[in-house]
């Protein structure tokens, strides 16, 4: 178990809280970040049942603005952000010329030349170059914000409830992928988004990053959900959390060496919207007949565990992808994963196998998303 | 936590209490601790040689696997069955919940084994305390 090495890392507002209440640490793409606090499980569930809420500062965020911003944010991204409303948010990813991925992506539209795009932590300082090479040709500005956000994610089916307790909002007019601003924990014109990466219904609240302000801010947030039964939830829960819900991890599933096609994100890949970084690329993989592998979701059937990285078999026992990300799943309480595979093995479904440290130990195709938070009722 | 006085330690995180020629063998609270949630035991069958030093199984959190190594040579005796439905035992009472049960075959190697006091202070280094 690695010593405490925080003096490289980089670190969040709220750091010393998170070690004031125990947390466990670890280095998560060069940032000093809590692992999980009183157990990954008891987080997840908690998420899943009630509250949770993520220190999630650590991802960055990029400002788009001027006249040409929406051109700007159409020629890096995947998705159409032409469709969007003010105050509507979509999910999309920037793409290099031969459609792979640079990273993905929440794109809101504060106005009709004001874009907020959220990007990953780890990927932080390669997207906002990139963000500067490929938007040079058009007329609007390129801001690095993501210093000045401490980001809280408040997730689970009570998260409203929580939140409600804190902001002047009426959070029902709030609907998913869509924002406001409002008073938060007394904190004027405050982002409040409902989004997350936690496949629950939450909300992403984003306040000024001094120690002080994070501070107080996450205090208020774990007071309101006291009642709920709210608990601080680390990286390990969010990971959890997100497989279940088969939400793609910069890395794992998508990549430099990953197009959308083969990672199923088709539905956010707007190619009919015209050119744009990607798009020809994307087109010729098309006309030549699409991916020649694709992204399913495993569950095991027989006793082990697939992790990241271990190799899937075929019938005969040869290799024919990798498990891109693997782990028990705590709300199923199966061993479920997401695995490149063949295209043609990824239609037949069925079953396959997947090597856990030399043995090979059977799974099966499964379609995902593994869970979906159920429906309230009307 | 106190860690019990009449067990033997590595610096693996094992621990073992012996009884006559027969030894138990689990893994520390320390262990249990850094794993996080522990979700599935990977043990040896009954009648299977272990050896000192040499990985005879694994146990698995949500997040991670760790390589179990024996603190003794010899023939594994029983399995703790209740481990495959319910591996948290492992959690809540790690020094109480034993994994195998084995006959030493070199009832000499307990010697270079570490004892509580020598433990307690090896992962007080481990973790810069």
């Amino acid at each position: 178990m690695a010593t405490s090495t925080s003096l490289a890392l980089r670190q969040t507002a709220l750091n010393a809280t998170h070690r004031r209440m125990g947390a466990k640490m670890v280095d998560f793409g060069g940032w000093d970040m809590p692992v999980e606090y009183s157990g990954l499980i008891a987080e997840h569930m908690a998420v899943r049942t009630a509250v949770g809420v993520f220190d999630v500062s650590h991802m960055g965020d990029i400002q788009l603005r001027g006249p040409e911003s929406l051109a700007a944010v159409q020629h890096i991204c995947m998705n159409d952000a032409s469709k969007l409303q003010v105050c509507q948010a979509q999910y999309s990813a920037m793409l290099y010329p031969q459609g792979t991925f640079v990273d993905d992506v929440i794109v809101h539209k504060f106005s009709d030349n004001d874009y907020l795009i959220v990007i990953n932590a780890g990927t932080r300082e390669k997207d906002f170059q990139w963000v500067r090479q490929n938007v040079q040709q058009f007329h609007c500005h390129a801001n690095d914000f993501s210093d000045y956000y401490t980001q809280l994610a408040i997730q689970g089916p009570k998260a409203a409830e929580t939140l409600a307790k804190l902001t002047n909002l009426d959070l029902s007019t709030i609907k998913g992928y869509w924002f406001k601003w409002g008073t938060v924990c007394g904190l004027p014109n405050t982002l409040v988004a409902r989004t997350g990466y936690t496949g629950e219904d939450g909300f992403e609240i984003y306040v000024p990053s001094d120690v002080a302000t994070s501070e107080r801010v996450w205090k208020e947030v774990l007071e309101a959900g006291k009642e709920f039964g709210i608990l601080p939830c680390g990286l390990g829960a969010r990971n959890t959390l997100r497989l279940e819900s088969a939400m793609a991890l910069y890395g794992r599933e998508i990549s430099e060496a990953i197009n959308p096609f083969e990672a199923g994100l088709e539905r956010f890949l707007k190619l009919d919207k015209g050119d744009f970084n990607g798009s020809q690329a994307l087109r010729a993989i098309q006309a030549q007949g699409g991916p020649k592998r694709k992204l399913v979701g495993l569950e095991m059937i027989e006793r082990g565990i697939a992790r990241d990285g271990y190799p899937v078999l075929n019938a005969a026992g040869e290799k024919i992808g990798e498990v891109t990300s693997g782990s028990p799943s705590p709300f199923l309480k199966k061993n479920i994963a997401l695995a490149y595979v063949p295209l043609d093995i990824a239609a037949a479904g069925g079953e396959i196998a997947v090597e856990v440290r030399g043995n090979p130990v059977k799974a099966k195709i499964v379609p995902t998303p593994f869970y979906r938070r159920p429906k309230k009722s009307a | 936590m106190a860690y019990p006085q009449n067990y033997k330690y590595t610096r693996e995180h094992e621990w073992i209490e012996v009884t006559g020629n027969k030894g138990a063998i689990g893994i520390t609270d320390y262990a249990q601790n850094s794993l996080g949630d522990i979700v599935f035991v990977d043990a040896p069958k009954v009648g299977d040689k272990v050896e000192k030093g040499a990985v005879f199984g694994s146990v698995e959190s949500v997040k991670a696997v760790s390589d179990l190594y024996s603190p003794v040579s010899g023939t594994v005796t029983e399995v703790n069955e209740t481990l495959k439905d319910s591996p948290e035992k492992i959690n809540s009472d790690a020094h109480g919940t034993w994994i195998i049960k084995a006959q030493l075959s070199n009832p000499g190697e307990l010697d270079s084994l570490l004892s509580a006091a020598d433990y307690e202070k090896f992962i007080a280094e481990e973790t810069g305390n």
